[in-house]
């Protein structure tokens, strides 16, 4: 498959993510694939398939200018970045970054750069290296209750702005689950077992999401996944209000 | 304004007021599972008569998606009462609004729609400013009944709007209300349940949403049931409490659960008591916590409120997760010790960590009665406290309290004066302030590597600002005891 081809290649990869979070000047939203607008959206979506990534047609999308017509790939594939339990939204996002309104472009971008900054010093990686807004980490590997603290959705937004485009952990808070979903900005996919143990930072990961497994390449181990169930499609179609606009929800 | 007459109307056609299983005097810690037995093979789904009991929070879903009957883990659309939003996500909530619903869209009812500036008020920061003229900008636009507004930083008092920290301002403007749906852009709405409403957090999609539909599709959680029981001690506050409970089940303990609060205990605390515990349900990853409406509640409400509400009571044979039961009276006051609001400790048992600040303030500890609590711990040792102690009441009203309430047993005198005796530094603009850090210009921001012991919620690292910050949360007994000494301390030292 071409999409598997230039996921082989981390660095193509982390290219199209790149893709994905500028979208084309013609479209307000700052998630291309949230408008139905485009009729072409709709022919990437076959409900045969199961699981049919956005993230992945956007790949297509990179090679094909706007008009992604590739078949869609399931998998992220990348370096992964691991951090232990109870990661709380403060440390995902400090609170002197909230003044960001996530919904303006340009703040969008600038909370990228914040992802994950208000972790101890104790993690001498960081996440996004200072100056830049995005991460090399498209994955993110994390222990319990990711995400608890804070209603704050700057936190999957910031992970999301920043390039990560799937955390695994053990388990999640629900507020930013819910987040997550509704925004569609990262898959937040559950582990069976404690993966943040096994995984280093830098491991080369691959995340399978039809089959729901999730390949170290590093260190040649595979784990499943929970499958990520109802909140797939949400994911997929962009958030909340595109599903809700697909199942006729609301007005398109 | 509410009438008596509505008032008594809502008592004598009553629903049947839940009474509490009765209690014997000496009850163990201990924890116990409890599961009603099925009392039928039919579901309730397959014969639309047959009903099984309901908790309160479930009893509250099934009528705001208008069904006679459900339960745990079903998705339903419920609509929603009122919808809350701040300063630091309303301008989110408004572009995703305004991106999804139209530029020229109007908010489903500007009569549910509150807006509370209370964040990042009291700062130089220009994107925290500009965050508040949105905010404004929109409530113009939409002609939003409530909007708590603010223009004059250098001077709150010159703001007759302005109210302060968003979850107590819901409660003192009357917008809480028994059996209702409150959702807000903010993890502590939870506070609200202390008014046997259901009150959560919710992120700026969701609210965006809302804000177009006025409804938000949700899951029922199962309830968690917490029986406190047993004369509460003159050295505990509500704070205690939830500390205890936080640290027995763990931050992620009520990950996606109701925490029901019944028994004799609860039924003795004040509403603020209540929002206290209420407020920090979040803590243990709790979705929403509930404490059933009753006489207390009702005389709360009576002069803040003419909203008709109908308040909801857990069935006798409601199914519970689980149900914790607790002597109230074998409980010590308690920290939350760095960096986790689980991190339990024993406040006495802390007696040898030196503290360099102590925060009075925030929707957990800034309310009159947290103030009363420490202005009352303050005078009863006459002392003068050794350590920087930061006074930041959560609303106008509050900071009005400190300057006019007497505290019992003074002999006529305020929060205020008794605070000054003691040296404590001026009380702060009443706003969020320190709890979360905020602009680096903020009040008693902690912007070095300190120790703080606060009666705030949350102590996570950098909290408060400072990434190697150190944050002990405990009450204001607590935290009045601890300023008096430098150290953590029981307040027992000083309450006897």
């Amino acid at each position: 498959m071409a999409t598997t081809a230039s996921l082989a290649n981390p660095n193509t990869f982390s290219s199209t993510i790149t893709h994905r979070q500028q979208p084309p000047a013609s479209i307000s939203t700052f998630n291309a694939f949230t408008s139905t607008k485009q009729p072409s959206f709709k022919t990437l979506i076959s409900h045969k398939t199961p699981t049919v990534i956005r993230h992945a047609s956007v790949i297509a999308a990179a090679a094909a200018s706007d008009s992604p017509s590739s078949a869609p790939a399931t998998s992220f594939h990348g370096e992964c970045y691991v951090v232990r339990d109870n990661i709380d939204t403060d440390q995902i996002i400090p609170a002197e970054y909230l003044t960001l309104v996530p919904s303006k472009p340009d703040e969008y971008k600038k909370l990228g750069s914040y992802a994950l900054v208000g972790l101890p010093e104790s993690y001498e990686t960081r996440f996004v290296e200072t100056g830049e807004y995005r991460t090399k980490y498209p994955i993110i590997i994390a222990g319990d209750n990711f995400g608890c603290g804070s209603s704050r959705e700057h936190a999957p937004v910031a992970l999301g702005a920043a390039g990560a485009v799937a955390v695994v952990a053990e388990s999640y808070a629900r507020i930013f689950f819910r987040n997550s979903v509704a925004t569609g900005e990262i898959y937040p996919l559950e582990s069976e077992v404690r993966v943040c143990d096994e995984c280093k930072t830098g491991d080369v990961v691959t995340i399978e999401l039809e089959k729901s497994v999730l390949i170290n390449h590093t260190t040649g181990k595979q784990y499943a996944l929970k499958p990520i169930g109802d909140a797939g499609p949400v994911i997929e179609a962009g958030g909340i209000f595109a599903y809700a606009r697909k199942a006729g929800m609301i007005p398109a | 304004m509410a009438t008596s007459s509505f008032i008594s109307t809502r008592l004598s056609s009553g629903p049947s007021i839940h009474t509490p299983i009765s209690k014997k005097n000496k009850l163990s810690t201990k924890i116990m599972a409890v599961m009603t037995p099925q009392t039928s093979d039919r579901k309730p789904s397959t014969t639309g008569s047959v009903k099984t009991g309901m908790t309160m929070t479930e009893k509250i879903f099934a009528r705001a998606s208008e069904r006679t009957q459900l339960s745990p883990g079903e998705n339903v659309w419920v609509n929603v009462d009122v919808f809350m939003t701040h300063d630091i996500c309303g301008p989110g909530v408004i572009g995703v609004f305004k991106r999804e619903f139209g530029d020229d869209a109007k908010v489903w009812d500007r009569e549910k729609v509150v807006i509370i500036p209370d964040h990042y008020i009291f700062t130089s920061d220009e994107r925290a400013n500009r965050n508040v003229d949105i905010i404004r900008d929109f409530s113009n636009e939409q002609n939003i009944k409530y909007f708590y507004d603010i223009t004059d930083r250098g001077d709150f008092k010159a703001n007759p709007d302005y109210k302060g920290v968003c979850h107590i301002a819901l409660a003192q403007e009357g917008h809480c209300r028994p059996g209702e749906i409150l959702v807000g852009t903010d993890s502590h709405t939870c506070t609200a349940g202390a008014f046997g409403q259901f009150a959560t957090g919710i992120g700026n999609t969701d609210a965006g949403f809302v804000l177009g539909t006025g409804k938000i599709l949700l899951k029922v959680p199962p309830t968690l049931r917490f029986v406190l029981d047993g004369e509460m001690p003159d050295y505990l506050l509500a704070k205690d409490l939830i500390l205890h409970i936080i640290g027995e089940i763990s931050v992620s303990g009520a990950t996606y659960k109701a925490m029901e609060f019944v028994g004799t205990t609860i039924e003795t605390l004040s509403m603020e008591e209540r929002m206290t515990l209420c407020n920090m349900v979040i803590e243990a990853g709790g979705k929403n916590g509930i404490v059933p409406a009753d006489a207390t509640t009702f005389k709360y409400l009576e002069d803040k409120t003419s909203v008709s509400y109908e308040p909801v009571y857990s069935d006798a044979q409601a199914g519970y997760v689980a149900e914790y039961r607790i002597d109230v009276t074998k409980l010590e006051p308690l920290v939350a010790k760095p960096h986790s609001p689980d991190n339990r400790g024993l406040a006495r048992e802390c007696k040898d960590i030196k503290l360099d600040r102590v925060y009075i303030g925030s929707c957990t500890g800034g309310k009159t009665e947290d103030f009363l609590a420490a202005a009352k711990l303050l005078l009863a040792s006459g002392d003068k406290v050794k350590v920087p102690t930061y006074i930041v009441p959560a609303t106008q009203k509050v900071w009005m309290d400190l300057y006019t309430l007497p505290v019992p047993g003074s002999g006529g005198k305020t929060c205020w004066q008794i605070f000054e005796q003691a040296g404590c530094n001026s009380p702060n603009s009443p706003s969020c302030g320190a709890c979360m850090g905020g602009p680096l210009d903020t009040y008693a921001r902690m912007n070095e590597p300190q120790v703080c012991l606060s009666t705030t919620n949350r102590n996570f690292p950098g909290r408060m600002g400072h990434k190697e910050g150190q944050i002990y949360l405990a009450s204001p007994y607590t935290a009045a005891a601890s300023a008096l000494t430098g150290f953590v301390t029981d307040p027992r030292d000083f309450l006897h």
